[in-house]
């Protein structure tokens, strides 16, 4: 875990591994911790710890290992999620609500429901995804400071 | 509708956060699937559930939950206990099963989540 603080910028990098369903959660409540430490509105830490579980509910589900990183400017924050793994074969079609492929295990922790990606995109302002099959996925999470919230 | 007197509705036992009594709770809303939770559940929910694991207490810590309530003796797992202590959220476990317990909830006038936001 690096901490980087250069002018006004926050940067923080964290680990997520694959298939570790106890530890599943950590990361999103560490990055919670931090918006609630530098004081950002409520409202946006609530969008912002929905959308980096779902992604790490992803990444433990379906992916061998990630990299989150977190930037904080003061216009935004962007919550980056790079891993390795399988890939998604139709992106489209994974973001259909109600899609999904996920296993029994998945399904019996709560998850699974097709929910997960769709759910993102609702709290994020900007949001991409892309992906390689065979190689990862990338899913870039942007929410912008200077707003009261989505809601 | 205070967390005592929702204890006393459901005869539930307190399992962590008996210093937080009489925390006022205004909705609840129950689900055994957290992806439903995360995409409905609102800021101050009583959440229901029957799903025990740790990430039925990560989830409610992450939609901010007030308390949750799990259903039919249920009891979350020591790992979620832990979780919730360091949260500082209330966890009750009650012997009524999941359509019981919100019955008796609603019926003293505990109202879900809003439509547009119902779980």
């Amino acid at each position: 875990m690096k901490k980087m603080a250069e002018e006004n910028v926050l940067s923080q990098k964290f680990e997520i591994a694959g298939g570790d369903f106890s530890k599943a959660g950590d990361i999103s409540t560490q990055v919670k911790e931090i918006l609630q430490e530098i004081g950002i509105n409520s409202s946006i830490i609530r969008r912002a710890a929905i959308a980096a579980y779902e992604a790490e509910m992803n990444v433990v589900m379906y992916a061998n290992r990630a990299e989150l990183t977190l930037t904080i400017t003061p216009e935004q924050l962007h919550i980056k999620l790079e891993d390795e793994g399988p890939g998604i074969e139709d992106i489209e079609l994974a973001m259909k609500e109600g899609y999904s492929t996920a296993t029994d295990e998945m399904r019996e922790m709560g998850f699974g429901a097709g929910m997960g990606l769709p759910n993102i995109k609702k709290n994020a302002d900007q949001f991409d995804i892309s992906s390689e099959l065979g190689k990862g996925t990338l899913v870039n999470i942007i929410i912008f400071l200077n707003q009261k919230g989505k809601e | 509708m205070t967390l005592k007197e929702i204890k006393e509705i459901l005869q539930a036992e307190i399992i962590c956060g008996d210093d937080r009594l009489d925390e006022e709770i205004e909705f609840a809303g129950g689900s055994d699937l957290m992806s439903d939770v995360l995409a409905f559940g609102q800021p101050g929910i009583l959440l229901l559930t029957g799903l025990t694991n740790a990430q039925s207490v990560r989830t409610a810590d992450i939609i901010e939950a007030k308390a949750i309530v799990y259903v039919r003796g249920k009891k979350p797992e020591s790992e979620g206990i832990e979780l919730a202590k360091k949260k500082r959220l209330p966890i009750l476990s009650t012997q009524f099963m999941m359509y019981k317990a919100c019955g008796l909830l609603y019926s003293h006038g505990l109202h879900g989540v809003s439509n547009r936001h119902e779980i």
